[in-house]
């Protein structure tokens, strides 16, 4: 086995694994501890695949802002076992169907994904290497590049939005 | 890759670690010295020579100290939240460029531990996780203060890194590179950045006060408010890794100042010394000269911490959000349109 593959498997069974303890500890605070670990675990995943920047990029969003306004918002709501609210009966039966459904779309794509056969080309080209990435980006992804944005932006705004008439009907 | 590479670049990390080690020991020793200087007094000077070994008896205090556990259910997460503050502090190091290169045997040195390509995005994650330390250790100390501290620290952490990246992408736009190596290549001469983006400075510098928690933005370890802040539970060497981390970060954040802004190991004249005196001992003296104006940076964040108060933290988020983030959006239009213009 290369090196290469035992680091794969280390990471993945991490990955899985603290995915897993994610769901299953009863403390919420323990429960994001073990989220920003797999979101680092995953990190792991892309510098394998050579992605330098959206590694690092992953660290940055997710693991370093994402999960610590999460983390900030379980602390703040200081959760207590008998907090939980009980979930009725037809909650758990969405949950199910729709798990159900997910693993379906899931077993399809692997059935119908092809394994990759045949060897890499090199092109000589640096793709790892965020001056390629902006390239495409910026000429191939145009459109969809400007969509995210606007998206983004709208987010934002109604972000701010919804905060601003909370204050005003005080 | 040969051995003799493997064993080069295990030496200097291990070189870059003691540094790092000795520049937050003896900062410490910095910041008394200053704090006595600036309010009249004498400071440290009863262990050794004007005080020097001080640092070497506090740590020796630290070890010695009761090892205290308070009556928390979270004990493993308690002794990681030093642990994540001293390892993030130390992790930034890596790409940082400390000099150009040497010729040591007729091999070129790059005195670097690793060139990346997105260096800078490294140490802006680096960064953003750091915060975790406080928080973990905060929230497990299961003491209230402790908890607001930490809360305030993720809050502030969280505002300023928005300023922060925001002031770089402007430095970004004029340079068109994300590695340390080649922005500090090209402050060559005389040709510092801070010439050209002083406003991007004076909001990465404030920023940088923020996010290593300092003085006047260390709301997190407020004494009047919160006893100790989030290492009010703490004591012996995990308190001490704390106030390590903090030195630790002091050092390295006036490294990027240094290296960002500064022309980092450059200086006047030193293509004149590469060319009529040798490469070593030019770049010996970039190292130097990089080492003073950390120094200077380092001296810089003892000054403000002696002479400004405290903010209160509604005037913090005020600066943060309502005056650092417009100009700092401000400032990148206005790069855009100088490139524009005069490129």
């Amino acid at each position: 086995m290369s090196p290469v593959l035992i680091t794969f498997y280390f990471l993945a069974a991490f990955t899985l694994a603290t995915a897993f303890l994610t769901i299953y500890s009863k403390n919420p605070i323990h429960s994001a501890i073990y989220l920003v670990l797999c979101m680092v675990s995953i990190m792991g995943h892309y510098l394998l695949l050579n992605a330098q920047f959206v590694a690092i990029v992953q660290l940055i969003v997710y693991a370093g802002a994402i999960m610590v306004l999460m983390l900030f918002t379980i602390m703040l709501m200081n959760l207590n076992k008998e907090d939980e609210v009980h979930k009725p009966r037809i909650t758990r039966l969405g949950a199910i169907v729709v798990f159900i459904l997910m693993s379906m779309v899931l077993i399809t794509i692997f059935i119908n994904s092809k394994t990759i056969m045949g060897e890499y080309d090199s092109t000589g080209e640096d793709f790892q290497s965020i001056k390629v990435l902006g390239k495409v980006l910026l000429n191939e992804y145009m459109v969809p590049f400007e969509f995210a944005s606007i998206l983004l932006l709208v987010a934002m705004i109604g972000t701010v939005l919804l905060t601003k008439k909370e204050k005003d009907q005080k | 890759m040969d051995s003799a590479f493997i064993i080069e670049k295990s030496v200097f990390i291990v070189a870059i670690f003691a540094v790092t080690m000795i520049m937050a020991m003896y900062s410490t020793w910095a910041e008394r010295k200053v704090a006595a200087y600036l309010q009249d007094r004498v400071g440290p000077n009863r262990a050794g020579w004007g005080g020097l070994l001080q640092p070497l008896a506090d740590g020796m205090k630290l070890f010695a100290k009761e090892e205290f556990f308070p009556n928390t259910p979270n004990r493993f997460l308690f002794i990681v939240g030093p642990a994540i503050a001293m390892s993030t502090a130390l992790m930034t190091s890596a790409v940082m460029p400390w000099g150009d290169k040497l010729e040591i045997f007729g091999r070129t040195v790059i005195l670097q531990a690793t060139d990346i390509d997105v260096a800078l995005l490294y140490v802006f994650g680096i960064i953003s996780v750091g915060v975790y330390g406080i928080m973990i250790g905060g929230w497990a100390s299961n003491n209230k203060f402790s908890l607001m501290s930490s809360v305030r620290a993720a809050s502030q952490m969280v505002s300023y890194e928005i300023a922060m990246g925001l002031s770089i992408i402007a430095l970004l736009m004029m340079t068109g590179t994300l590695s340390l190596k080649e922005i500090a290549a090209q402050q060559a001469g005389m040709n510092w950045n801070v010439f050209y983006q002083p406003v991007g400075f004076l909001i990465f510098l404030i920023c940088a006060f923020a996010e290593t928690n300092r003085t006047p933005f260390d709301l997190a370890e407020c004494e009047s408010e919160l006893i100790g802040g989030y290492h009010t539970e703490y004591s012996s060497m995990k308190m001490g890794f704390y106030l390590f981390a903090e030195y630790a970060n002091m050092f390295i954040s006036s490294a990027i100042l240094a290296v960002l802004y500064f022309g980092a190991y450059n200086y006047p004249g030193m293509q004149w010394m590469v060319d009529n005196v040798g490469v070593n001992a030019a770049n010996i003296l970039g190292i130097v000269v990089l080492f003073i104006k950390i120094c200077f940076f380092i001296f810089f964040y003892m000054w403000i911490r002696w002479t400004i108060p405290r903010f209160r933290y509604d005037q913090l988020m005020h600066l943060g959000w309502k005056i650092l983030i417009p100009l700092a959006i401000v400032n990148i239009m206005v790069t855009g349109i100088c490139i524009l213009v005069f490129k």
